[in-house]
């Protein structure tokens, strides 16, 4: 293609990414959101303004040179491409796909400010795919250090230090205390929002190449203690995430069919438990199920319930999503919202459960209510919802699944002191690079700053990567 | 890794598997226990460390056949391996001189208790142990247990073996003859004997603590599948057990939670036995062939 005047380019619009039509998707647990071809990848590219001074670089937490990586998909350059997104992102095809783009990098776009920004991520996922496809860009390392990392979690964050280290030429071990490794994107994140074959390949690819060892079934803790790895190992990076369940303090959580949305995503995705009894691992779904929370926890939650119920032929099933604030506080991505209303989950907003009930067999049967209105702003800026007076009433729902967010597993703690953490159990860190209260140990992603996003806990990792092989090197002091 | 060494098979539902996993049996302790999945199918089933061996690097688990899953697990060979074991998982037991304690086993309880009625007696308690099954075939260890007991008494529920009671019956006369003289009691079995072990000592007010088996996943205090609800709130069993004061434990809430899946474990069962018998129905028309 010649080159676009900028008059021209700002005359092509945002290329739509294809997807399967709402009610085929709920019938199946595949990929919702099919992907640019590379036509369109490339149309979108010339979008591109390729600016002088790139705003959309602020908004991407580990400052992708996204003009450049944009640039080489337009000339169809895509090893090039690859190459300028790995020297910041290792995890293409998952960023592409979960990242909250809306609110990092094109939110910040120059385009955002008349029409529409460019469609980075849905570019970024082209790259990511097409690398997987054709693995254009070997990971090599440098010579041997000599020295010897243990990497404790392999969720994004843990992945992404291990890599950059194993880069470096440092020996990398990784331990998962599941059984497979992925964190968040393998046991929560589902099937059809990221294909765990994705995420294997990704994780294979960088830890082959680099000559990882990714140890699963370890539990730190347990298994082993911190205080063993700091015997065997010259650094230690905690990337553990935020995996303990929050559930509410009503009465009734007991009664059979409340669960964390953990539990219920657990069961779906990492045990495939919609495809029981091939998979050993039962998951209920009910008639009338409630999630409660609006964030992409609970997102995922209501999308796997529709679509268990179709599978399971349950007619007249209705997936509730119960949020206390209204529709302008929801947290999870855009993208998830539109599809879970495409899909037709109900939304009730302003609405706090107060109480669950259970019939004479322990199972849940209903659920009591309060409507809620938004009072003054907190702290965060947001305004605070505040009940209703009289206004209760009653849910008939079978099934409640929490979604209210996690705090730091505190396993990994066993035999650690000296490691400082926050009330809120979240890891203390000393400045950008995660570095703990305790020598030689640095701490990155979730654990740290309690439930966040992918990204951002990669940004965490490569920082403590860069940290740790300088301390290594002795180029810093503790 | 995680190879099966030894197979025992103790009745026709209750199988003993000694396996190779060096690192668990490094650090486990009595009243811990692992999680082992199979294969890549499979789910994640929590088992009690019935014995380790430090030297051997191997852990010693038994169980019983109650569904789909620990009916393959029986299938199972010596040279086969399983695809996961984790642990060791939950809090040790609390081993202390207390005096005289008394350690009660149901069926497949039996085989996590003889570790805690053995490092008791180590730790110079006397030791009164009671093991008790619904039948004679399912008891199992009674030669281990003598070996660490001061006392053993044994029931069956049929009478075929022992004393014809539950193992109940026995502990309330300990209680009854020996006022004040028992500090504490330890009960693993089914969920419902537990319960009447605790409604049993509660009048006697003697310490009773219980090892919960309630559904689990993950093992690590992640998806809160596995909580209880104690007076005073819910407990997470896995993190926060699997041992708990009996007394506090609300049975029927757990009785309830443990039976959630049995219509998937039923379909489970079914599915299994059907495949199963086409197995065998063809292995035995290719043998006559
Ligand atoms: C359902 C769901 C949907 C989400 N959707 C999005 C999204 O669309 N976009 C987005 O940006 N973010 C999303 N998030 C958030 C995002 O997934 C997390 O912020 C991110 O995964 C954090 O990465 P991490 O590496 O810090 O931890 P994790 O991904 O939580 O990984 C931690 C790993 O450490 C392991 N571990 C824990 N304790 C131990 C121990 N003691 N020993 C050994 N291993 C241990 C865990 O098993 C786990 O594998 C979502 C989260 C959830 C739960
Ligand atoms: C801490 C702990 C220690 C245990 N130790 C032993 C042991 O040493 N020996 C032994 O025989 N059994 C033990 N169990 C019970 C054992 O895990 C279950 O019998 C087994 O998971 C049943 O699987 P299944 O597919 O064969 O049966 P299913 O058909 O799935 O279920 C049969 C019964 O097992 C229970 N169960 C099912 N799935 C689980 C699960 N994931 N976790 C816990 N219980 C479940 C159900 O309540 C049901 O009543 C223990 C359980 C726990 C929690
Ligand atoms: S990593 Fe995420 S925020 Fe950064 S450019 Fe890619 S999609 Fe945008
Ligand atoms: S701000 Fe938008 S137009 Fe400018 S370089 Fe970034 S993506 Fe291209
Ligand atoms: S088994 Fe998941 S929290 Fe205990």
């Amino acid at each position: 293609m010649a080159a676009l005047t900028k008059k021209e380019r700002m005359k092509i619009a945002r290329q739509d990414m294809p997807v399967q039509a709402p009610e085929a998707r709920v019938q199946n647990f595949n990929e919702v959101a099919l992907g640019f071809t590379l036509e369109l990848a490339r149309l979108e590219a010339e979008r591109c303004l390729q600016c002088k001074e790139p705003l959309c670089m602020e908004g991407c937490p580990v400052e992708v040179t996204i003009p450049a990586f944009i640039e080489a998909v337009r000339e169809g350059d895509m090893a090039k491409a690859v190459r300028i997104m790995k020297e910041k992102n290792n995890l293409p095809a998952i960023c592409g796909r979960v990242c909250p783009q809306e609110v990092q990098c094109e939110s910040r776009c120059i385009l955002g400010k008349k029409g529409q920004p460019v469609a980075i991520g849905r570019i970024e996922r082209f790259l990511g795919d097409y690398e997987l496809a054709n693995n254009t860009c070997k990971a090599s390392s440098e010579p041997p250090s000599g020295k010897k990392v243990a990497v404790v979690g392999s969720g994004p964050s843990g992945i992404t230090c291990a890599v950059d280290l194993g880069r470096l030429g440092h020996a990398v071990t990784i331990f998962e205390s599941l059984h497979t490794p992925g964190g968040v994107l393998v046991y929560g994140i589902p099937e059809f929002r990221l294909p765990k074959a994705v995420i294997r390949s990704e994780i294979d690819t960088c830890a082959k190449a680099l000559g990882i060892e990714i140890l699963t079934d370890h539990v730190i803790g347990r298994t082993l203690t911190l205080d063993e790895l700091q015997e065997q190992f010259d650094a230690i990076f905690l990337g553990t995430g935020a995996g303990l369940p929050m559930f509410m303090r009503i009465p009734g959580i007991n009664f059979n069919g409340v669960m964390s949305a953990n539990e219920f995503l657990t069961r779906v995705n990492l045990m495939r438990g919609y495809q029981f009894p091939e998979f050993d691992t039962p998951v209920k779904v009910g008639k009338k199920v409630a999630v409660i929370g609006a964030g992409n926890v609970a997102m995922d939650s209501a999308r796997c319930a529709l679509r268990l119920q179709s599978l399971r032929k349950e007619t007249g099933g209705e997936v509730h999503i119960v949020y206390r604030r209204s529709s302008a506080e929801v947290p999870a991505r855009l993208e998830e919202v539109h599809h879970a209303k495409e899909e037709g989950v109900i939304f009730d907003f302003l609405t706090n459960p107060i109480e669950i009930y259970g019939d004479e067999k322990g199972a849940v049967r209903g659920m009591r209510c309060i409507r809620m209105e938004l009072g003054e702003p907190d702290a965060s800026g947001r305004r605070s919802p505040v009940p209703i007076k009289g206004s209760e009433f009653d849910m008939e729902v079978d099934q409640v699944v929490m979604a209210l967010g996690t705090s730091p597993n505190p396993l990994v703690f066993v035999n650690a002191d000296g490691l400082q953490r926050s009330k809120h159990g979240t890891v203390v860190s000393k400045g950008e690079n995660g570095r703990t209260t305790l020598k030689g140990v640095w701490a990155g992603g979730d654990v740290v700053t309690g439930a966040a996003t992918v990204i951002s806990a990669m940004g965490a990792g490569k920082r403590a990567a860069a940290d740790i092989d300088r301390y290594l090197k002795g180029e810093t002091d503790w | 890794m995680y190879k099966i060494l030894e197979k025992q098979v103790l009745s026709d539902v209750t199988k003993l598997m000694v396996v190779e996993a060096p690192q668990i049996a490094r650090k486990a302790k009595a009243g811990q226990f692992i999680i082992v999945l199979m294969h890549d199918h499979g789910e994640r089933i929590p088992l009690t460390i019935a014995d380790y061996d430090r030297a051997a690097g191997t852990l010693t688990m038994i169980f019983q056949e109650v569904g789909k899953s620990t009916m393959q697990m029986g299938q199972m060979q010596v040279g086969d391996s399983f695809k996961t074991i984790v642990g060791p998982l939950g809090h040790p037991t609390e081993i202390e001189n207390f005096g005289t304690v008394v350690c009660v086993g149901g069926g497949v309880g039996i085989a996590p208790v003889y570790p805690i009625a053995r490092a008791l007696k180590e730790a110079g308690n006397r030791v009164i142990s009671i093991i008790g099954a619904r039948t004679k075939d399912l008891l199992l260890w009674e030669d281990k247990m003598r070996a660490v007991s001061d006392e053993l008494i044994v029931t069956t529920d049929d009478g075929s073996y022992g004393r014809k009671d539950l193992v109940t019956v026995p502990l309330k006369e300990i209680l009854e003859s020996q006022p004040g003289k028992v500090a504490k009691i330890w009960a693993i079995g089914p969920a419902i004997m537990m319960k009447f072990v605790a409604a049993t000592t509660k009048p006697f007010n003697v310490p009773t603590i219980v090892s919960l088996n309630s559904i689990m996943v993950d093992g690590t205090g992640m998806c809160g599948g596995c909580r209880v609800l104690m007076e005073g709130g819910a407990q997470f069993v896995c993190v926060d057990g699997p041992e708990f004061d009996a007394h506090k434990v609300d049975w029927n809430n757990l009785l309830s939670r443990m039976a959630f899946y049995r219509s998937e474990e039923q379909t489970a069962v079914n599915r299994w036995r059907e495949s199963h018998k086409c197995n065998l129905d063809r292995a035995v028309a290719e043998g006559s062939k």
